[in-house]
């Protein structure tokens, strides 16, 4: 951990806005995020479905397709803007120095073609020169690295169950050693057995190659698990960051506090606590903190001005009004009337 | 896999023997469900032209049907039907009397099959390479162009459209002969002067024939790739940084294709019957213009004889469609 937190960061992400234009005007699906990774470390970005997250892993590698637009910002990799970057340069960057595991790990193998010239044409694309018996050495180094038997390179993606085929995504993802790997749900179609297994090998996969990993997922007790860093997304901002200890055990952000209420604990028994009402719409956000309408301790300044992301404790840091006026997060009241009418 | 490849092949194999054997069986049954027969009509206007005696029809009536053998049973008929198929005996003409209506066709065939082959490759080569390019985002304005163009020629029929190039390229420009398949004085050789005679013959209808179908691909090609471009394995290809030429041909038009060919296989009928539009207006010496001229000259064992040759046809480029498919997608090879 501390040698981590002692090198230079790998993957810095400043201001970064995505927006999807719409016929109400452009939805903020990534509103002013910025964090920034080093080499090794294992962010977790969490937020509910809407909240962002899949857009953000997305323009991480520049993949945002229209009606989404970059809307502004820059995601420096070692330095160099990927959003600025030539078209050549870009694909030459994807793979070799970000490398993505898709969300869709179902669909996101060509029907069509054997696993191994999926992998080989990945490899190809960036060297060139290989030879086929070393091609093939490596196909099946990779293939060993995930968990699959050399066989399965022959086969085709209808022929490889649901678990199969996100390790082969892996070995994708990692044949060229990348730097950063953005794993975008990587287990949200698998059952919990087999997430765990993935889970593993991602972060045996991760130890070996030394690369950062951004994990996007709704599943806070799976990220809980892996990351060290934990993001929390709200309405397309980034609402807290913070080491994982710190973010479960003291969160310091309202919505965060609730999040963390609503994972069911095993030796404590108590009733699970929701969080009432519905994000809002992206393209009608409220005013002032996003977060206001469902927060239980929002006042005046919430709806006025909207919170900038500020360090609330050693490595942590919050958007939230409350700081620095208060040390910690003062204790939520229980639900008024109010709240509870927004329960869904 | 080869043993399941032996077994796809032998059941898709028996499907077509299976088709054809109906084929040839319904050939045989509906022109005999029909009021009249051959020989009635053939007389009715050997009448009308030579005015011969009642008395003489008669008799002339039950020797033609003896020597067409139509007056056996009708199951003997059939089994006689079957036996003229394998020897390749088709009866004969009533109108080009003594002329075999199998030497007719094979005369007809190349023709038609040439023709056809070339322009409906072309039409779906070139129409489906354009319809990828359409849905790719970076297709510019020049190429978007088309999108209009093609639904104005998939709306208007092969016979306008050749009526309209033989007007401009035939009789305005004069670039091209208007008809026939071959100049009428040609002695037939096999040399350059014959080569170069065939295909200035066959440019317009081969034209004729693409322009009414590369539409029809383009616009299918068109809505296929951009269905597939929206799928997870186009993102996770460009995420592992390959070029978008790879990504366009292995990635997009690779899966795209598989719908295409499916239509190719589901439209060949249609296909088939527009050409021998084509053919009868450009007095093309294929399939098409021989049915043509034997519907209007009611010549029972020609139209016969085609129409089973259509089917026949069409029967066979099904199955070689079934052969080619389990090649582009693995998913069906079981």
């Amino acid at each position: 951990m501390s040698a981590i937190q002692d090198s230079k960061p790998i993957l810095v992400v400043e201001d970064l806005n995505v927006h999807y234009d719409t016929g109400k005007g452009p939805a903020k699906a990534v509103n002013d995020v910025s964090f920034s990774l080093r080499p090794g470390e294992r962010l977790g970005l969490i937020g509910e479905s809407g909240s962002g997250k899949t857009t953000m892993a997305t323009a991480l590698m520049r993949l945002t397709r229209a009606p989404g637009r970059i809307a502004g910002g820059s995601v420096k990799l070692d330095g160099r803007d990927i959003l600025k970057m030539s078209n050549k340069e870009l694909r030459e960057t994807r793979l070799r120095d970000i490398a993505l595991i898709p969300q869709g790990a179902m669909s996101s193998l060509n029907p069509v073609m054997r696993l191994e010239e999926q992998m080989i044409d990945a490899i190809v694309a960036h060297k060139p020169g290989m030879r086929r018996a070393e091609l093939d050495a490596r196909v099946q180094e990779l293939l060993k690295n995930v968990g699959l038997a050399p066989e399965v390179a022959r086969r085709y993606p209808h022929e490889l169950s649901g678990g199969m085929k996100q390790r082969a995504a892996m070995a994708i993802a990692t044949s060229l050693a990348p730097k950063v790997i953005v794993a975008d749900e990587p287990t949200s179609a698998l059952d919990v057995v087999v997430q765990r297994q993935v889970m593993q090998t991602l972060g045996r996969l991760q130890d070996g190659l030394g690369a950062a990993v951004v994990l996007i997922g709704h599943d806070m007790g799976l990220i809980a698990q892996f990351a060290d860093t934990v993001g929390v997304m709200y309405a397309g901002k980034l609402v807290e960051i913070g080491p994982v200890r710190q973010m479960i055990e003291s969160p310091k952000h309202p919505y965060t506090r609730l999040l963390v209420d609503s994972l069911p604990g095993i030796e404590v028994k108590r009733e699970l606590t929701g969080i009432p009402g519905l994000p809002p719409p992206l393209v009608d956000l409220p005013p002032g903190c996003s977060f206001n309408p469902r927060c239980p301790l929002a006042f005046e300044r919430c709806v006025r001005e909207t919170p900038l992301l500020q360090q609330v404790a050693p490595g942590q840091s919050a958007a939230c009004h409350l700081y620095p006026e208060h040390a910690a997060l003062p204790p939520l009241p229980p639900m008024t009337r109010a709240h509870q009418e927004l329960r869904p | 896999m080869s043993r399941e490849l032996v077994r796809y092949l032998l059941t898709r194999f028996g499907q077509l023997l299976l088709i054809i054997f109906v084929a040839v069986s319904i050939n045989f049954i509906i022109p005999r469900l029909l009021p009249g027969d051959p020989v009635q009509t053939a007389l009715a206007r050997l009448q009308a032209t030579g005015g011969a005696q009642n008395v003489d029809i008669q008799a002339i009536s039950a020797a033609y049907r003896a020597k067409y053998g139509l007056d056996a049973p009708l199951l003997e008929q059939y089994a006689n039907y079957w036996l003229d198929l394998f020897r390749l005996d088709l009866g004969v003409s009533f109108a080009n009397f003594p002329e075999k209506v199998s030497t007719m066709i094979g005369n007809a065939l190349p023709w038609s099959v040439s023709l056809l082959a070339v322009a409906t490759l072309i039409a779906f080569a070139t129409g489906s390479l354009l319809g990828a390019r359409l849905a790719w985002p970076t297709a510019g304005r020049g190429i978007k162009a088309f999108v209009p163009l093609m639904m104005i020629l998939t709306s208007i029929p092969f016979y306008l459209l050749a009526i309209i190039l033989i007007y401009f390229f035939a009789v305005v420009l004069k670039w091209f002969p208007p008809a026939g398949g071959v100049d009428t004085t040609r002695i037939m050789r096999l040399d350059w002067a014959t080569t170069e005679d065939i295909l200035r013959h066959a440019f317009l209808p081969c034209l004729a024939i693409i322009l009414g179908n590369v539409g029809f691909w383009a616009l299918g090609m068109r809505s296929q790739m951009v269905s597939v471009l929206g799928e997870d394995y186009i993102t996770f290809a460009e995420a592992k940084g390959l070029h978008p030429r790879r990504i366009f041909v292995w990635y997009g038009m690779r899966n795209a294709l598989l719908a295409q060919v499916t239509a190719l296989a589901l439209s060949l009928g249609s296909v088939v019957s527009g050409a021998v539009l084509v053919e009868v207006i450009f007095n093309y010496p294929g399939l098409g213009s021989l049915l043509y001229v034997a519907i209007r000259g009611q010549d029972y064992f020609v139209i016969q004889g085609v129409v089973l040759m259509l089917i026949v046809s069409l029967a066979v480029l099904l199955f070689l469609v079934d052969l080619i498919y389990p090649l582009l997608d693995p998913r069906i090879r079981r």
